[in-house]
């Protein structure tokens, strides 16, 4: 088979498709309670080797090539950590799982008075020493599929495809890393994804390797003489240099915020690390198996000047070995892959919780309730908008750099920058004294020291203010303090010794705050608060008491039944057992289940008295206690969701109810005003038929059932109307018009009213953008209503135009007015206050006005103004001339 | 707001006096105008809150009545006249809503006779005929 672009491309794709149902996958079980094997040391420990990203995947053999052994550092650090610091990580653990860390930022603030600017601190760094290493693996990308890309490919292209693998990424990380926020910020789609790219790259390197040293170089006895014929073989040992490597991988793999997110948060189990203590190192080794072959094998096969870092994609390629090349190139897209998810993850929790979010409650003011949905929302939101700002930064770092650097090179400087954490986390997990002024000074001084001598000369090369800054040379960035050695171990040296220096000497003046006092000995002394049942010497406790006391927690049955199990077990048969320290122990595990150790553990003493109830204890008791009310509070939220689903629920039925009644009522009301012109029409042709009705009777008759035939008309026409500009179907016919001219039209269309009309033709002289003909119909029916209503004795009608926000025109005769209690009823439909409007139209006469003005964009109200009705019509200002004279 | 009217040509039956309380002038009209003509003395009156003294004033032989009415509905009424001193006087209720529930709702106050508008001229001057005999 022969490997063209495109097909790669589409290999890529499936591959991450396959990558998207393998994460819906691990959701899904997990979601379902049913990811026993997601949850196991297996996965933990394929998780944890992200730490192998392109850098080690590639590069490892790119380093190989150029310094012979030294790469193995980067392996020999995490190795030391797993098997010779288990003590170290298992505390670690312990506290994330006891404190509900989130990140790595989250347990240096939380270990420190649950200080945010030493969060933001950490997460700052966290930030500015990763970025360049995400763009680091989107680089790897690029460069892989360059190999792969016809010749003259230009970079463009393959910045495109950068761009589209972070939006890639992205997308995937938005998906499954911030789908809920419960958990406690564990992801087991990510993890079953990552576990299984795990596998991947292994397999890969592992073939790769299997295919240098079996296939090319006649098994592994002609291996080593190729080695040592190579430039590989020939490298020294610097003690100084290897020494920093270790300890700085050594930290990176604690301290590196995807390390850490998978290591502590994504934990499930303390006791996993006992697995990947051993299996770990393992996996490393694994991973370097072949390094030296392939990199021995590619110096002396490949032409001179290839990229060492490519070798393990370019050697199978060079053999026509395509389907191999393509699982290598699947290795390192798992590798970077892998990495880049984890780690926009654990920066997106952290810049979210300590960033974010303190900024968005600050901003909102106190006292909002912490488990209301939109906070939930909002960390939510800002969780997914912080992933797509560390995929951007990192897509624009690629793109500004140029991919200058040697892959290692940056990685190198990512480890560096995040290693100054460690002082202050390790010395926080086991020293009472550090303080948060300390970790601040710190770790601040490292970061300083490591921008000044590792990022900046890679960001700005060549620039020489970097070298002597203000002419001062011992300030230059390659030779701080006159420090000319080696440029790694000298920054290593100077930023972490500095470091732990300036927080030792801060921590040793600065005195701890009352909430770092709390704090500290929860981190430091961890495994005495959560450590098992204790032991009981017994003996004094009364069995009596012992009963009472489980009664009340466990209930009357189960305690009764707890006892009279342990009597039968010590033979004494219906009766109270002794109170053994076998029996103590038992009980106390058995209560834990419900009020948690530590309070179990001071109820039995309290009641033995065998052992003094300590102020750890107590605060272990708070503690404890502080979980149930969390538990409790949870309950409780639930129950005021359900409570208020019933009451929405009780509410949207009371509307249904109603509007079934309004309908109804309606339904009657028109039956009413139908029949009432019909009853007239019938009963009046009825008498017609007949002959002995007088001449003069008859032509009244007519008359009357000419004027009910009218009436239904009107009727109909009315509720047509209605039902036209209830639903909005209602078509207008906007044009500029004055008002005086829609008065004239509406008063002219009136009729002889009987009123007399006062008006006021310069106020009238404004102009509106409004459909006349609606217009005129509203002010119609106003002078025809006052025309029928008004009991003055010489009926008049003002009208009054006034120009302020809006334009009103009120309607004011010099009637009785309308009863305050009826005035919220007139415009109703059939709404009639008094039996006069019998002759007149149905009562939807102000209901259509007032459906008419709200499609015109305005309105119509009753206004109380002294005597009289008014009723005021309110439309909309012209935007550009508000008011223009005639 | 009563108007009474002497019975018109074609009285040759029992005196009898119709009270109509009715708000439409027109169906009070065409009313006022048949019951007449079959030998009725008619009352009408327009007002719901009145209509218990009209009922008191005129000691009429039947009552029409309607629903809808200002001021007091046409149950409340027929309620007050059965509650009244002539508890079983006639009474023949019209309404133009026609609705079931109107219907049963009259009955249960003991309403004579119930019908619906619009009615044909001959069935309301049978039915005020029976109401009258009874």
């Amino acid at each position: 088979m022969t490997l063209t672009f495109n097909l790669l491309v589409a290999i890529c794709l499936g591959y991450v498709a396959f990558l998207f149902a393998v994460a819906f996958a691990g959701e899904r079980q997990s979601t379902r309670g049913r990811s026993g094997w997601l949850r196991g040391p297996t996965v933990y420990t394929l998780s944890l080797s992200i730490y192998c990203t392109a850098w080690t995947f590639y590069g490892a053999v790119g380093y190989a090539a150029r310094s012979g052994l030294e790469f193995m550092t980067i392996y020999l650090g995490p190795t030391l950590v797993f098997v010779g610091w288990w003590w170290f990580l298992r505390k670690l653990v312990r506290i994330g799982r006891a404190e509900r860390v989130t990140s790595i930022a989250d347990i240096v603030s939380s270990r420190y008075g649950k200080s945010t600017s030493l969060a933001v601190i950490v997460t700052l760094l966290a930030v500015v020493g990763t970025t360049p290493y995400i763009a680091l693996q989107l680089q790897s990308i690029t460069l892989a599929f360059g190999v792969f890309a016809a010749p003259g490919t230009n970079a463009s292209e393959l910045h495109g495809l950068a761009l589209w693998c972070a939006v890639g990424l992205a997308i995937f990380t938005i998906l499954f890393g911030t789908r809920r926020l419960d958990m406690g910020e564990r992801h087991e789609g990510i993890v079953s994804a990552i576990a299984v790219e795990a596998v991947v790259k292994l397999l890969a390197l592992l073939s790769v390797g299997a295919f240098v040293v079996w296939g090319l170089n006649d098994g592994i006895g002609a291996t080593r003489a190729a080695i040592a014929a190579g430039p590989v073989a020939d490298w020294t040992a610097t003690p100084g240099r290897w020494a920093g490597l270790i300890l700085v991988s050594g930290a990176a793999v604690i301290c590196l915020p995807r390390m850490f997110q998978v290591l502590v948060v994504e934990n499930t189990d303390e006791r996993h690390l006992v697995t990947a203590s051993w299996a770990f190192p393992a996996y490393l080794m694994a991973m370097c198996l072949f390094v030296v072959p392939i990199a021995a094998t590619g110096l002396a096969r490949l032409p001179a000047g290839s990229n060492p870092d490519l070798f393990v994609l370019t050697l199978p390629l060079a053999e026509g070995r395509d389907g191999l090349a393509l699982l290598a190139f699947l290795g390192g897209f798992s590798s970077a892959t892998s990495m880049v998810i984890v780690a926009s993850v654990a920066l997106a929790t952290m810049l979210s919780n300590h960033v974010v979010m303190p900024i968005w409650l600050a901003a909102q003011g106190q006292g909002r309730a912490s488990i209301s949905g939109d906070v939930r929302a909002v960390v939510l939101r800002a969780r997914r908008i912080s992933i797509l700002a560390v995929l951007a930064m990192s897509y624009l770092y690629v793109r500004t750099t140029g991919g200058t650097a040697a892959l290692a090179s940056i990685g190198l400087i990512s480890f560096v920058g995040i290693a100054q954490v460690l002082p202050t986390l390790a010395f926080g997990l086991f020293w009472s004294g550090a303080t948060r002024l300390g970790a601040a000074a710190g770790i601040v001084t490292g970061f300083a020291i490591w921008g000044w001598t590792m990022l900046l000369p890679v960001l700005l090369p060549g620039v020489a203010a970097l070298e002597a800054p203000f002419g001062i040379g011992w300030l230059g960035s390659s030779s701080l303090f006159g420090m000319t050695g080696d440029p790694l171990v000298t920054a290593v040296i100077l930023s972490l010794g500095l470091n732990t220096f300036v927080f030792c000497l801060v921590s040793l003046v600065a005195s701890p705050t009352p909430m770092e006092r709390l704090q500290a000995p929860r981190f430091v002394h961890v495994f005495d608060r959560t450590a098992q049942p204790r032991g009981h010497r017994g003996g004094t406790a009364q069995a009596d008491e012992l009963l009472i006391m489980a009664q009340r927690i466990l209930g009357a049955r189960e305690a009764q039944d707890f006892f009279f199990g342990e009597a039968r077990r010590q033979g004494r048969d219906r009766d109270l057992p002794e109170t053994t320290p076998e029996l103590l122990d038992r009980l106390e595990r058995r209560l834990s289940g419900s009020v948690g150790a530590a309070t179990a553990h001071a109820m039995v003493s309290g009641i033995t008295g065998d052992a003094p109830v300590s102020v750890e204890d107590l605060l272990a008791v708070a503690d404890e206690t502080a979980h149930i009310m969390e538990y409790s509070a949870r309950l409780e939220a639930q129950s005021a969701e359900l409570t208020r689903t019933t009451r929405e629920l009780r509410e949207a039925n009371a509307k249904l109810t109603a509007l079934g009644r309004q309908k109804d009522a309606f339904l009657s009301q028109v039956s009413h005003e139908l029949r009432t012109p019909m009853t007239s029409i019938r009963a009046f042709s009825e008498i017609l038929r007949e002959e002995d009705v007088p001449e003069t009777d008859r032509a009244r008759y007519a008359g009357i059932i000419l004027e009910e035939s009218r009436r239904l008309t009107r009727l109909l026409d009315d509720l047509l109307d209605l039902s036209v500009l209830e639903s909005g179907q209602v078509v207008l016919d906007r044009v500029a018009v004055s008002l005086r001219d829609v008065i004239d039209r509406a008063l002219a269309a009136s009729g002889e009213t009987g009123l007399h009309i006062d008006r006021d033709p310069v106020a009238e002289a404004v102009h509106v953008e409004t459909d006349p003909d609606r217009l005129a119909q509203v002010f119609i029916n106003l002078v025809t209503n006052a025309a029928r209503y008004c009991d003055a004795a010489r009926p008049t009608l003002s009208i009054r135009v006034a120009v302020a926000e809006a334009v009103t025109v009120d309607f004011t005769d010099n009637g009785g007015g309308i009863e305050p209690d009826a005035r919220d009823l007139i415009f109703e439909k059939f709404a009639r206050l008094s039996e006069r409007s019998a002759t007149g139209r149905a009562g939807l006469g102000l209901a259509i006005c007032r459906e008419v003005m709200a499609r015109l964009g305005g309105g119509i109200a009753y206004v109380a103004v002294g005597r009289g009705t008014t009723f005021r019509v309110r439309l909309p200002r012209m935007v550009a001339q508000a008011a223009v004279a005639e | 707001m009563t108007d009474t009217t002497e019975p018109g040509p074609a009285s040759g039956r029992p005196p009898g006096r119709v009270l109509l309380i009715e708000d439409e002038p027109n169906i009070a009209t065409a009313l006022g105008f048949i019951l007449q003509r079959d030998g009725w003395q008619v009352s009408t009156h327009s007002d719901g809150a009145t209509a218990l003294d009209a009922v008191a004033r005129h000691a009429p032989t039947v009552v029409v009545l309607d629903v809808m009415l200002p001021g007091r509905s046409g149950f409340d009424i027929l309620s007050g006249i059965r509650s009244g001193p002539r508890p079983d006087l006639p009474v023949l209720m019209l309404t133009a809503k026609g609705q079931a529930k109107d219907r049963a709702r009259a009955e249960a106050l003991g309403v004579n006779r119930f019908m619906t508008k619009p009615f044909s001229n001959r069935e309301i001057l049978d039915a005020v005929r029976d109401l009258a005999a009874t």
